[in-house]
């Protein structure tokens, strides 16, 4: 089924790439141990091996991707620990990492993904576009320009993926596990079209990893790995006849080592029994589940028996995962019905849950419980009685291999164990029934075995119904009957043999194809739009842009790509998009409004022991100043210490027995004043309140001793002492401090957690091009936000700019120019998400509110807070804004301030840079 | 529900914590160094405010006046020229300048009134409003004495005895010290609960759980006594060793009633954190909302400006968050020495709030599970 491209005696060839005594450690686990290998240019290498033992640790070795730990790794005729060459092979060099779609960007569309990355590689306007629209073309994804990346279906995501890694015409084509969880028939489309590729360009190599034996057949030359080491090499016929094998997959298993072997047994399907209750245990009837316009099940139904094993065969995305979340109460149908044990699945009822075990796609048990605590944790929840805890928990220990490992830490086991742990959790109270999703993708063919001699024990000897979706063929062989599933639609359920007769086929593989391409026949993503283009798919010749536009650390065309894709992504987010714009309007509108530094309406109350006219009117002075708001007369000390305590008070005068008397006769008098003083600033100010009133009542009275001299105030640039011109020029440094920061803080370490930050390592793109041009966007918003400010501040809030509004946006540019790069720091330091936004909170929120001027002038505090007010940037852009906004000055009088601002950019890059790695560690 | 489940559900969550060491030493620099370099930051209301005089008398009386500012209150005066104002006062190197005009003793002696001039940078909200206060008293006083001095006489006068009570000499140690540990207990609980519950529905766990015989009211209350239990027992160490400890803030009122009042925000603001979780699709939308909530909670609060003089509306709408209620309860007990009879109504709206956006969470918790961004 290949036209291959003949190969004779393929160790004669060049090397493409040379490995020498390469080993690779994640803190305590060896991934590679000691890799000597010579592989072949020019043609197709397969790296085979199950997940977790080092295929993936190597290939991004080899793309300069990863740190190269120990010994060394000489990819196109240079060591790739050298950066200078590691910038010159890499564009050369493709690499499409594992997962689906794992380089792209879900919310571009299939256009915008291509196109980011031919700009990355620096191609002009004309050439990109041919480039692109023949690679689209050739591909079959041409009439879907526009649809994101997120929303292709799984063998359409690895075509794009295919896509984006060709562009470049690369010499060295780097792919691990292409067609995992892709649909039989994408699959074959997609050997096709790199069998295609090469016969263009027979120059080039390509090296794949792969779990599905059947695909390593069609290889030039294979590398068998495990744990690490290399365990064979050689054509697909040599390693066969080596170990006198019939399959791949069975010389795999005989090449393993004797202890990993040991105890493999083939899986032996017992028959079922006969005469069983054929009561149903699930059933579907028209199940539909939509997502917006897209329908991501529909009318999906089947009835399986108590007993059964039953198969949901199918690519990732088609809906098998969907279906099973409907079936165990976690979404809500759209349309139709499921039933457990006959009765409709509720999601509020408990009861049924216990009947039923469930197991995840994604490890979704808890990496910090130890593998004894995981299953402790599941048998207290589903409510086993504590004195049958520890047995249980043995028995299932035991029974699924776990009892060396039950004090370890999930992340510490192979993919295996970890499975089989699930599958322990699943089953520690005993289930009916098990739904179990994808349960063995990843893991090795030996530990596959086993678990599915367990599955087949349960179904058999304890009458448990297992419902397990997979899509290797293999696997579905082994289940009672199979559903075919495509595009949210069940194809066909039947018996594995059935079916393959059904079709006249010659295994199941072909069955089902031969079922797609007739489901596929009325679609739009039709296979056969492709053939047309399939016989003549010239390749672009070799773009004369390469090379020598690649050079320098500082090109435009990559910094403005990477701008393009982060602006992009910014407007396909409407939600961040508005939160952003408006969330600056609404905190200007809370903290303007609100931020009073003017003491008003003090609460007081006066306990009189005179009680003449002239108390009285004391009191009716006070009680007239717009700062005191008087409250009932206090009758005694208790009643003052009660009020005060409760803070109903804030102030109390004791006016004296005697008071108005003894002025008439001219002695001093002393009236007490109780002030609280819980709130030390509000206390103060109420002090000389309280000092002020009682010098003006007594100006009124004639008792004043003539002024010696007057002592006149006079309050710069906001006569009134109001609040508003003290406050907003005050505010808008927070502002354009917190959101431009917690923008930019996530955009790293989202890559981070996404696994797109894969294309920094392997693309031309220098870090300092990377961070700038995702900077760009976010420097714009927040000049926006800037603006807005400045208007609301103006127009709202009335608080006119009096000097120089060059300078104050002069001053506004550098200022977030340092604010998105304090955010950029952040992001190149941490590696979750939580701890971005955790640690961006932390270290803007208190040094910007509390040690930058907001209420007291950095000059005033001690300590800590004055060393990080006197160099935090927010401090600088305060004495700019209320130099501009309130005091009236330019750019003469505020110079000494924008100097600190624009030491910090270069200070801030430099740090974004060093924390940020151009290779994973 | 069972409680069993709430239990065991809560062990867990204390047992991740436990293997995070970045999150234990984020939580212990919160409650520790962080409270500790806010409290001490601002030492005194008014401290080392700057002052310049401009001495055009250069008198007997005006070098007194030079001579009554120094620190810890004010800065000694900077002696400069009447040109050098303006330049001085733009950049802010002044906060105050006194300007004393030529042959100020002779007018003053001759009972001819003459007047100084006080600039005040009125920018500096804070300073401006206390420190002009003090500087009018100072020289009134200084002019007095050098009268009383050269003078006899007498007019009655009404003397002021002012007394603080709570905190005598209005060290603001105090007060920053417990309002920061407020900040840091709404902060945490709020980024921490919302966040986690992100990356749990990110990461799918959530989905295992639900499949399970719980309820998303044991998930959620199993979490608020972890994260309850966890910031409660930060506060308390906090509370002992920081402020009552290193920063020696007398407590007036009861500790007990203070950690249920911690413990009724803790459920409001864990139940903010719900919220937000719920609501948010991804983590950047988190962080922004977070922000957008956390600030004007932080400021708006009464916890760096007293809540009077803010407007009536600002008042009413913060009655809303949690951290309003909790300030207030807070000051009361710690500083006023209030009992439970006085704070009841900050513990019912405390419970109120949070039993609000703890149902509304839980009503959104499943609905939400599916759509992930």
């Amino acid at each position: 089924m290949n036209e291959h491209i003949p190969i004779n005696g393929a160790s004669a060839r060049l090397a493409v790439a040379r490995l020498q005594g390469v080993r690779l450690r994640y803190r305590k686990t060896l991934a590679l141990d000691d890799i000597n290998l010579e592989l072949p240019a020019g043609c197709m290498v397969g790296f085979i091996g199950p997940d977790g033992v080092g295929k993936s640790s190597l290939f991004s070795l080899l793309a300069g991707a990863r740190r190269i730990q120990e010994g060394t790794v000489e990819v196109l005729g240079g060591g790739m620990a050298d950066p200078g060459h590691r910038r010159r092979v890499c564009p050369r060099i493709a690499y499409m990492p594992q997962g689906l779609g794992k380089n792209l960007y879900p919310t571009l569309s299939v256009f915008e993904n291509v196109e980011f990355f031919a700009r990355l590689f620096g191609q002009g306007g004309s050439e990109r576009e041919r480039r692109i629209n023949d690679l689209l073309k050739s591909t079959g994804l041409a009439p879907f320009p526009g649809r994101p990346a997120g929303k292709l279906s799984g063998g359409m995501k690895q075509k794009l993926g295919l896509c984006c890694s060709l562009i470049h015409d690369p010499d060295l084509l780097i792919l691990d596990e292409p067609t995992t969880g892709v649909d039989p028939l994408s699959r074959r489309q997609f050997w096709e079209l790199i069998d295609r590729i090469r016969a263009n360009r027979p120059g080039m190599s390509v090296m794949v990893a792969t779990a599905y034996m059947e695909e390593a057949a069609r290889f030039d030359w294979l590398v068998a790995i495990n744990a690490g080491r290399v365990l064979a090499t050689g054509t697909p016929k040599e390693l066969l006849e080596r170990t006198q094998c019939g399959t791949l997959e069975e010389a795999f298993i005989a090449l393993l080592p004797e202890a990993q072997r040991e105890g493999h047994k083939p899986v032996i399907i017992l028959p079922r029994k006969a005469g069983v209750k054929e009561e149903a245990a699930i059933e579907a009837h028209g199940l539909t589940m939509r997502f917006g316009d897209f329908t991501a099940v529909d009318h999906v139904s089947f009835r399986i028996k108590r007993g059964e094993i039953f198969g949901f065969l199918g690519s990732n995305g088609c809906g098998k995962t969907t279906t099973m979340k409907m079936l165990t109460g976690l979404l809500p149908p759209s349309e139709g019905q499921a039933l457990l044990f006959g009765q409709a699945v509720d999601p509020h009822d408990i009861g049924t849950r216990r009947r039923v075990g469930f197991m995840t796609q994604s490890f979704s048990l808890y990496t910090e419980l130890t593998v004894r605590q995981n299953l402790e944790l599941h048998a207290h929840l589903f409510t086993l009685p504590e004195d049958r805890i520890g047995t249980r928990v043995q028995e299932m220990a035991r029974r699924f291999g776990l009892t060396a490992v039950m004090n370890n830490l999930p992340d510490a086991l192979p993919l295996g164990q970890r499975q089989r742990l699930q599958l322990a959790v699943a089953m520690i109270h005993g289930p009916e029934i098990l739904i179990l999703d994808e349960p063995t993708s990843g893991v090795d063919p030996v530990a596959r075995d086993v678990f599915w001699q367990i599955m087949i024990d349960l179904a058999r000897n304890d009458n448990v119904t297992i419902f397990v979706s997979t899509h290797f063929m293999n696997e579905a062989m082994r289940c009672d009957r199979i559903s075919l599933m495509h595009a949210g639609r069940v194809l066909v359920s039947d018996e594995p043999a059935a079916l393959i007769e059904k079709r006249g086929a010659e295994n199941l593989e072909d069955a089902f194809i031969s079922y797609l391409e007739e489901a596929a026949g009325n679609e739009s993503e039709s296979p056969a739009a492709q053939a047309t283009e399939k016989a003549n798919v010239p390749l672009p010749d070799k773009g004369s842009s390469r090379a020598d536009e690649l050079g320098g650390f500082f090109n435009l065309r990559r910094i403005l790509s990477y701008s393009r894709r982060e602006s992009l992504e910014l407007m396909r987010d409407p939600v961040r998009m508005a939160v952003s714009l408006l969330g600056s309007v609404l905190l200007m509108f809370a903290l303007g409004f609100g931020v009073t530094m003017d003491v008003e309406n003090v609460n007081f109350a006066v306990l009189d022991y005179d009680q003449t006219v002239t108390s009285h009117d004391y009191e009716l002075n006070m009680a007239g100043s717009h700062y005191f708001i008087e409250r009932p007369p206090l009758k005694n000390y208790a009643d003052l210490d009660r009020r005060m305590r409760s803070g109903k008070i804030s102030v109390a005068i004791e006016i004296p027995p005697g008071f108005a008397r003894n002025l008439r006769r001219g002695r001093n008098v002393n009236i007490g004043v109780w002030i609280d003083g819980s709130m030390p600033t509000e206390a103060e100010t109420v002090r000389n309140y309280a000092q002020g009133v009682n010098n003006q009542w007594l100006a009124t009275q004639g008792l004043q001793a003539a002024g010696a001299a007057s002592i006149e105030p006079l309050f710069l640039y906001n006569p009134g002492l109001k609040d508003l011109p003290a406050m907003v020029p005050g505010v808008i440094p927070l502002i354009l401090l917190m959101i431009p920061a917690m923008l930019s803080a996530l955009s790293v370490v989202r890559e981070k957690e996404m696994g797109s930050i894969v294309n920094l390592y392997v693309t031309p793109v220098t870090r300092l091009e990377f961070l700038f041009g995702k900077q760009l966007p976010y420097i714009a918003m927040a000049l926006a936000n800037f603006i807005l400010l400045v208007l609301m501040a103006v127009t709202l809030f009335q608080v006119p700019v009096k000097g120089s509004f060059l300078a104050l946006s002069v001053g506004a540019l550098l200022y977030v120019i340092v604010a998105t790069s304090i955010g950029l720091v952040m992001s190149s330091f941490t590696s979750s998400q939580v701890a971005a936004v955790f640690g961006t909170a932390i270290l803007t929120m208190l040094p910007a509110t509390q040690f930058c001027g907001l209420n007291d002038p950095v000059s005033s505090l001690a300590g800590t807070g004055a060393a990080i007010g006197e160099v935090y940037p927010t401090t600088h852009f305060m004495v700019i804004t209320r130099g501009a906004f309130t005091k009236g000055l330019g750019f003469s009088d505020l110079h000494s301030s924008f100097i600190p601002l624009i030491l910090a950019i270069p200070v801030l890059v430099i740090l974004g840079i060093v924390l940020l790695r151009k290779q994973e560690n | 529900m069972r409680p069993a489940n709430i239990f065991h559900l809560g062990i867990k969550e204390l047992r991740s914590l436990m293997r995070d060491p970045v999150m234990i030493a984020l939580i212990a620099y919160a409650f520790s160094l962080s409270i500790y370099s806010s409290a001490t930051a601002v030492p005194e209301t008014l401290h080392k405010a700057p002052i310049a005089v401009i001495d055009e008398d250069r008198s007997q009386l005006s070098m007194r006046i030079r001579d009554a500012f120094y620190p810890p209150l004010f800065t000694h005066p900077e002696l400069i020229s009447p040109f050098e104002l303006d330049a001085r006062m733009n950049v802010g190197l002044d906060t105050f300048a006194l300007d004393i005009p030529p042959d100020f003793q002779h007018d003053v002696l001759a009972g001819r009134t003459p007047s100084i001039q006080l600039n005040v940078d009125a920018t500096r909200m804070s300073q401006a409003l206390v420190g002009s206060g003090y500087v009018q008293n100072i020289v009134s006083r200084e002019i007095n004495d050098f009268l009383s001095n050269n003078q006899a006489g007498t007019v009655p006068n009404v003397d002021l005895v002012l007394r603080t009570r709570f905190n005598p000499n209005l060290n603001r140690i105090w007060f920053g010290g417990a309002m920061a540990l407020i900040n840091q207990i709404t902060m945490l609980a709020v980024i921490l609960t919302g966040a986690a519950l992100i990356r749990e529905r990110e990461h799918g766990t959530v989905e295992h759980l639900l499949v399970m015989p719980i309820t998303p009211f044991e998930i959620m209350t199993s979490k608020l006594w972890a994260m309850t239990l966890v910031v409660l027992a930060a506060s308390a160490c906090s509370l002992f060793v920081v402020i009552k400890g290193v920063l020696k803030t007398p407590i007036e009122g009861s500790i007990v009633l203070f950690m249920a009042g911690a413990a009724l925000d803790l459920f409001a603001t864990t139940s903010l954190g719900f919220f937000l979780g719920t609501t948010a699709r991804s983590m950047p939308q988190f962080g922004l909302m977070a922000i957008l909530v956390l600030l004007p909670m932080q400021i708006l609060s009464g916890a760096s400006s007293p809540r009077e003089s803010m407007p009536q509306l600002v008042q009413k709408i913060m009655l809303v968050a949690p951290n309003t209620h909790f300030v207030m309860l807070a000051q009361a007990i710690l500083f006023r020495g209030a009992g439970f009879l006085t704070v009841w109504p900050n513990f019912a709206a405390l419970i109120l709030i949070g039993a609000i956006l703890f149902s509304i969470s839980l009503a959104r918790f499943r609905k939400t599970i599916g759509k992930m961004a």
